[in-house]
């Protein structure tokens, strides 16, 4: 069997037809007992269970899931990776995750298609060029690559924007992120579920948790569609499903779910190879590998559990699009879905205790987790094995809000996420 | 598009709306001590069900508050009631 990826066993397994290659995960039953239970096999999850196994010795773990592993927010997502934030608190935790990402597919053996084409983040007015350089003093001030460029640095690196001074929002500049890109999403999961269930771990899907149990005010177990499962402690990383979890311990999290949609054209000849992001219409976009233009927006207007976009934000997104790139208007769309995104007050994410014993989350990240899934994974691995947390992830606490110590990301850089 | 019942409009495009709050959610009672823990569950803990809730939402046009009771997965219309009462 073969059971490691590369040039060579690509090669030898080609020859013979390809039987040769090992199940890239088992499907096993549940055990009646865990040291850590984790509700959710997103990357989060996934990349926790991973860390466990690998940094802490943890290897009695399993990761549940009520549908297949990566088929939530991030089998959904844009892919965006960046750590273009504002203030050092994240990013401190944004960067780590980009240098993850920059080590993961060695690390996973697995690749994840890490594309570091950058990032442009437009600034359409003189007002908004000031924004942008302090947007880029700050993030070199925390140690990330930025730099400010004028409309002429824009031309060059995305040649198909609208430069017009007639535009609605004519293009002054934009902070630039080399370092920032995209990766593949569906390889995220898969790669760090391989490397999980080599290391032991259990993932169980179509196993949703309908019940947590509670004895003594403390988690100490599940209910799922697969039987009771008792666990050590349990963690969650259920994205925009987190409340009823927490809820199922009486517990209320600072959180509404939204939907958030994307979408993706028909495939086209190499037109842009970065990300192009324009605040002020809304829209972001980046080129895939096959050719298909991705592109995203800010979330709807309503909270929701509806798996499913609405009229006014998807008009929203795309006319933005074509005022930021007219000669794309002729591009058919492909396809077009939505996630259920948990957003917080500040938009920064929610890492720590779920205000009972024995139950953990990690949450919170919104429109924006896909680009934190390694350092979400490493620094929750770290909280459920050790008890306490890693110096990065203590600003995250859910116990900011009582302190009054939000992380407002959303005030800082103006996004929606 | 989505139309949404306003109480006093009638059903009206979904832009026109706005979701301002959970409904029921009561202020704490700034004539005793209030802790931090109390302001923060006030200001920031939500229910965020899914399925059935009741919610304050605005219709801008016109600018009234109203409790629209709907489904958050199915995004059906329950019931939309006026939060003004006309003095007795
Ligand atoms: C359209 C869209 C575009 C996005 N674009 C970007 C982007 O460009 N860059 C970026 O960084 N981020 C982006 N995001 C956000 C990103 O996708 C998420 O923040 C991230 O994927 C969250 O990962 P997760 O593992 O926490 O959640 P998920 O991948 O959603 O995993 C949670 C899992 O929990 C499971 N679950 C829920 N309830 C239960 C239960 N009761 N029992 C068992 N399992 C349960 C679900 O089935 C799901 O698989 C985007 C999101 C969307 C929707
Ligand atoms: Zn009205």
């Amino acid at each position: 069997m073969t059971s490691t990826y590369s040039a060579f066993s690509i090669l030898r397994e080609g020859l013979r037809g390809g039987r040769g290659w090992r199940q890239a995960w088992r499907s096993p039953d549940p055990k009646p007992a865990y040291d850590v239970i984790l509700i959710g096999a997103g990357g989060h999850g996934l990349a926790t269970a991973y860390y466990l196994a690998k940094r802490h010795g943890l290897r009695n773990v399993a990761v549940l899931d009520k549908g297949w592993l990566g088929g939530g927010n991030t089998g959904r997502n844009t892919t965006v990776i960046r750590s273009n934030y504002f203030y050092p608190e994240s990013v401190a935790l944004y960067d780590l995750s980009v240098r993850l990402y920059e080590g993961l597919s060695k690390e996973l053996n697995y690749n994840v298609m890490f594309s570091q084409r950058g990032m442009l983040v437009m600034a359409h007015s003189e007002h908004e060029m000031e924004m942008a350089a302090r947007h880029t003093n700050a993030m070199r001030l925390n140690g990330a690559d930025a730099e400010l460029l004028e409309a002429d640095g824009v031309r060059k690196r995305a040649p198909l924007l609208n430069f017009s001074p007639q535009a609605r929002y004519p293009i002054h500049g934009a902070v630039w992120q080399g370092r920032a890109g995209t990766g593949r999403h569906d390889a995220v999961a898969w790669g760090y579920a391989r490397a999980a269930d080599r290391l032991g771990v259990d993932i169980l899907q179509n196993c949703e948790v309908t019940d947590l149990i509670v004895e003594a005010g403390r988690v100490t177990g599940v209910e799922t569609t697969r039987g009771r499962i008792r666990a050590g402690v349990v963690g969650a990383a259920a994205a925009g499903h987190s409340s009823v979890i927490a809820g199922m311990a009486g517990q209320r999290l600072p959180l509404h779910s939204y939907a958030l949609q994307a979408f993706v054209s028909e495939p086209l000849k190499p037109v842009i190879d970065t990300v192009a992001f324009s605040p002020a219409y809304g829209t972001y976009f980046s080129q895939s590998d096959k050719g298909g233009l991705v592109i995203g927006g800010g979330l709807d207007r309503v909270p929701s559990y509806g798996q499913r976009g609405n009229l006014p934000m998807q008009e929203a997104v795309l006319s933005g699009l074509i005022e930021m790139a007219p000669m794309l208007g002729k591009v058919k769309l492909l396809r077009h879905w939505a996630g259920i995104v948990d957003v917080t007050p500040d938009s920064s994410p929610l890492i720590g205790p779920a205000g009972i014993e024995g139950l953990y989350i990690n949450c919170g990240w919104g429109t924006g987790g896909f680009k934190a899934i390694p350092a979400g994974g490493y620094l929750f691995a770290h909280l459920l094995a050790e008890g306490r947390h890693h110096e990065i992830s203590r600003p995250f606490d859910p116990d900011r809000f009582a302190a009054g110590r939000l992380i407002d990301e959303g005030a800082a850089w103006g996004i929606a996420h | 598009m989505q139309l949404f019942p306003c109480p006093f409009c009638g059903d009206r495009d979904e832009r026109e709306f706005h979701f301002a709050a959970e409904a029921g959610k009561s202020r704490p009672d700034t004539t005793g001590a209030v802790s931090d823990a109390e302001w923060a569950t006030y200001l920031y803990a939500q229910r965020n069900d899914k399925g059935p809730v009741r919610e304050v939402w605005v219709h801008l046009t016109c600018a009234e508050l109203f409790v629209l009771e709907r489904d958050s997965v199915t995004m059906a219309v329950l019931r939309a009631t006026p939060l003004r009462q006309d003095p007795a």
